[in-house]
């Protein structure tokens, strides 16, 4: 089931180019029977001479095959830029690829399934895209010291051209042919970091950014297919709710509809174009069977996490974090707070969509696949096939935030078994308005945190109380854990503060909804940073002490843990002037660690018709290696903008189950007259690279917090800042 | 039934429905996809196209109404214009996904202030989402565009190692 490359050698050659060939395993398989098929679904795949990350045109032009989708977050620079700096090649030529959906091959070395999230597509590569450069680097010389017989320690290679002292040269191009047929070494030989050129440099930009301003960039929603049919589903309108009976005489009689389907999902109307799609739909008529559906309002579901705080409705606690002897009451005053979280949509700027061919046993997908292996199994369920038999072509996508990769493949399955209906390997594009986007769900969970710090006679916390309520995302799902479920706890589990606190007792409870939720852009980080973040505020104002003085002590009693938050911290804050905002700003500080990222920022706010309004925001990062500052700081612009427009204003409401917020005219988002100055500072590095895709956006919300604190004393205890 | 648009200096016949909105024609009937659907409802701006010189949202316009109108989408910018230019400079794009209609939006901005003032900029810009947040950079790249040094701040933005 393996994927050799043709020709000789090739075990050597995948042994050194492919790390974690260990055919996928981790709890992500579970209820699946056969990982071998996930592999290849028997084919054999030719990658030529440089294995599956590298292919060489014949004019010398790298291009590097990315495991990795890009919607958004530079990571098509980010691995190229790896391969590229091992391999010194010609930087301005390099051009990206995206890899087809084969796990064994491109699984994402953390996750142990090809797929992109938690932060991980740059570290999880680091290793295995350096070690293909430096191979194919490699290759390279040994061809060059062959033809001119001298020894390959002689032999440089810069900008894509070999050279010796001798004066004799010749490019990536002109050595093609030799270097095809060198065995790559076992244990190719990697820079020392201090002498790369490319990384961490400013000459690492993105390779799109041309076809994304010209109209050329393609996405699913532009995906057109000779002969193909668009689809639109009519959902139930709560969540949860099944389809009773369904008349399609009126939306067949629409022009351009060609046919209306029962799914598992809804009802599906496929039409020549998406116009008389919608048209169709809304001809339909449905009725739904709502015996299972969510019929609460979120203000009632909201009772019931404090009602579950409250010990009422024999709530079941798990423990996250547990140090010291919680039942042992220290004197000392008690800062008691609570904080509420609301559900939150990721409003992708790209709804939803999906384009399926299915042809019996057959199945082949094109569009932002998030997570191949997870949409590949989802749909080969549907059509009977093996998942590794389902072919994937991932394209980009306008955004995703954790949204396009989810257990059930919601979207995907749904676009599939509309094609299957079609049959006959049509083409079948599944277009979500931005309505069925919002009410698709798979929501930022709501979440209730309840904190009680007893604070000792120097004011610092002697003893932490936390109480977590929210649905779980991981429970069911082949993913989940025993235990508390760590995407819920993330974030006050191991941090930092607790760490500096004696006694510690935090638990988490989970309560069940048929609302649908997952992770979401930073994900436990959302409400963690902000609870932890806001509630030390309080407390250095308790006690007497400037936010960022108590910061500092309490990263000094956390030993060496709260080295590296302490430094972050110290950048921001000589960075931004502390104490010294623009006339008529107050500053407020956070700081967060997630997905191995340390991320500092400095908010400057003022009110503006009673509404917090940002401006310049200073924040420092430690992400280990930099390999792109440039786009380091975009993300930080970019999560900054995305988690304050949550704290601002973000909010999915229930109405008696009926959600209340289905387009930007109900759910508000950040606008440009609305966006922050972000500068961003990078704090030297020689460590593996981490995550930058989301700690930049949890750290906004509780900045703004501590600003509204020191401004005026007010203490915020639930989001969005902006009510109504 | 056919309709005759006038798109990028181009007559072109479309047989779509005539309440079909622009927006669905453009990139279901005449196969030019850069223009991008967002919300349907004029609130993100992802759809900008201009009719005469005016930035639309082609969500909003059905093509019925549009005959002997000039439109000019993405594809008519031709790929090099100033905007496009800045645009490529700054890596303003991220998912790209919104990046049309900003350019759009801008692009009729510039034609009718040449040097826009940063309110100005906001104002024009505001109907324009980007969920990406690159809203920072698309600032950035219109002064720069314009021909004007990016304010203060903006200039402060770029990432520095320490
Ligand atoms: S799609 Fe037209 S404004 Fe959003
Ligand atoms: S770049 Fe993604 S929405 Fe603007």
């Amino acid at each position: 089931m393996n994927a050799p490359a043709k020709g000789f050698n090739a075990p050597t050659r995948r042994d050194l180019l492919v790390v974690g060939t260990a055919v996928v395993g981790g709890a992500l398989l579970v209820g699946c029977s056969l990982p071998d098929a996930l592999s290849t679904g028997g084919g054999k795949h030719d990658f030529g001479a440089f294995g599956p990350f590298v292919k060489i045109g014949a004019d010398g032009a790298v291009t590097v095959i990315s495991k990795h989708i890009e919607f958004g977050q530079g990571v098509h620079a980010g691995l190229a830029a790896i391969v590229a700096e091992e391999m010194d090649a010609d930087w301005s030529k390099v051009r990206v690829e995206q890899a087809p959906a084969i796990t064994n091959v491109y699984a994402n070395t953390l996750m142990k399934v090809q797929g992109t999230g938690g932060s991980s597509a740059i570290a999880n590569s680091w290793d295995q895209l350096r070690k293909v450069g430096a191979a194919s680097r490699a290759m390279f010389v040994e061809a060059a010291a062959n033809r001119w017989k001298v020894p390959p320690g002689e032999v440089t290679v810069k900008d894509g051209v070999v050279a010796h002292a001798s004066g004799k040269s010749a490019t990536f191009a002109d050595l093609l042919g030799e270097a095809s047929k060198v065995a790559p070494p076992a244990n190719p030989v990697l820079k020392d970091p201090k002498t790369f050129t490319l990384i961490g440099t400013d000459r690492v930009r993105r390779k799109d950014s041309q076809a994304k301003s010209d109209g050329t960039a393609i996405y699913t929603q532009d995906v057109h297919k000779p002969n193909m049919l668009t689809a639109m589903v009519a959902h139930s309108p709560l969540f949860g709710g099944k389809v009773k009976s369904f008349d399609a005489a009126a939306a067949k009689k629409v022009a351009g509809v060609v046919d209306v389907y029962q799914i598992p999902t809804g009802v599906a109307v496929v039409a020549n174009s998406t116009y008389a799609a919608r048209m169709g739909r809304e001809a339909l008529k449905v009725e739904w069977d709502d015996g299972k559906s969510e019929k609460r309002s979120t203000a009632a579901i909201m009772a019931s996490y404090r009602d579950a705080v409250a010990g009422k409705g024999e709530p079941k606690w798990e423990s996250f974090e547990a140090k010291g002897d919680a039942a042992a009451a220290p004197a000392g005053e008690v800062l008691a707070a609570t904080y509420e979280f609301p559900y939150l949509a990721h409003a992708t700027m790209e709804p939803m969509n999906c384009v399926a061919e299915v042809d019996g046993n057959k199945c082949h997908l094109t569009f932002g696949s998030q997570i191949p292996t997870m949409d590949q199994m989802n749909a080969a369920k549907v059509v009977l096939t093996l998942p590794g038999a389902v072919t994937i072509d991932t394209l980009f996508a306008g955004g995703s935030f954790g949204r396009r990769g989810n257990f059930q493949s919601d979207y995907v399955v749904e676009c599939v078994e509309i094609a299957k209906k079609v049959g006959h390997g049509r083409a079948v594009k599944l277009v979500w308005t931005r309505e069925d986007d919002f009410m698709g769900g798979k929501f930022r969970p709501m979440v209730l945190h309840d904190v009680k710090v007893v604070v000792g006679k120097d004011g610092y916390p002697a003893k932490w109380t936390h109480r977590i309520v929210t649905q779980s995302i991981m429970k069911g799902s082949p993913m989940a854990t025993k235990g508390a479920d760590p995407t819920a706890v993330e974030g006050a589990q191991g941090s930092v503060y607790l760490k500096a606190t004696p006694v510690v007792d935090g638990q988490l409870c989970t309560v069940e909804s048929p609302v649908t939720v997952l992770w979401w852009r930073s994900v436990g980080a959302t409400h963690t940073a902000f609870v932890m973040e806001h509630t030390i505020d309080q407390l250095a104002k308790k006690a007497g002490k400037d936010a960022v003085e108590y910061r500092r002590e309490m990263y000094r009693r956390a030993g060496p843990e709260g080295a590296r938050h302490l430094a972050v911290l110290n950048l921001a804050v000589e960075k931004a002037g502390w104490g010294k905002p623009a006339a008529g700003f107050t500053q407020g500080v956070a700081v967060h660690e997630s997905f191995g990222s340390v991320v500092a920022q400095v908010a400057e706010v003022r009110l503006e018709n009673g509404e917090p309004r940002v401006g310049r925001v200073v924040t420092a990062v430690d992400c280990g290696t930099a390999i792109s500052p440039d786009q380091i700081a975009a993300q930080v612009e970019g999560g900054t903008c995305y988690g304050l427009s949550a704290a601002l204003f973000g909010k999915v409401e229930l109405k008696d189950g009926a959600i209340q917020q289905t387009n930007f005219d109900t759910y508000r988002v950040l606008r440009h007259n609305e966006a922050p100055q972000v500068e961003t500072y990078i704090r030297p590095s020689v460590k593996a690279p981490s995550g930058m895709g989301e700690p930049g956006t949890p750290v906004i919300g509780p900045a703004v917090a501590n600003a509204l604190l020191a401004m005026d004393g007010t203490v915020t205890s639930s989001l969005p800042f902006v009510k109504g | 039934m056919t309709i005759a648009l006038d798109i990028n200096g181009k007559i072109l016949q479309t047989e779509a429905a005539p309440d079909t909105p622009l927006l669905w024609a453009l990139r279901d009937d005449l196969g030019m996809t850069g223009t991008k659907y967002g919300c349907g409802i004029a609130q993100c701006g992802a759809c900008t196209v201009q009719i005469n010189g005016q930035a639309t949202r082609s969500c909003q316009v059905p093509i019925s109404s549009l005959e002997g109108a000039k439109i000019t989408t993405i594809e008519g910018l031709g790929g090099m214009h100033a905007l496009q230019q800045a645009w490529v400079k700054h890596d303003v794009p991220q998912c790209g996904y919104c990046q049309s209609g900003q350019i759009m939006s801008a692009a009729a901005l510039l034609a009718e202030k040449p040097k826009p003032t940063d309110a100005e900029i906001d104002a024009a810009m505001s109907g324009n989402i980007c969920r990406c947040g690159a809203y920072q950079r698309i600032h950035a790249a219109i002064k720069d565009a314009a021909g004007m040094a990016p304010a203060a701040t903006v200039a402060a933005a770029a990432p520095a190692k320490v």
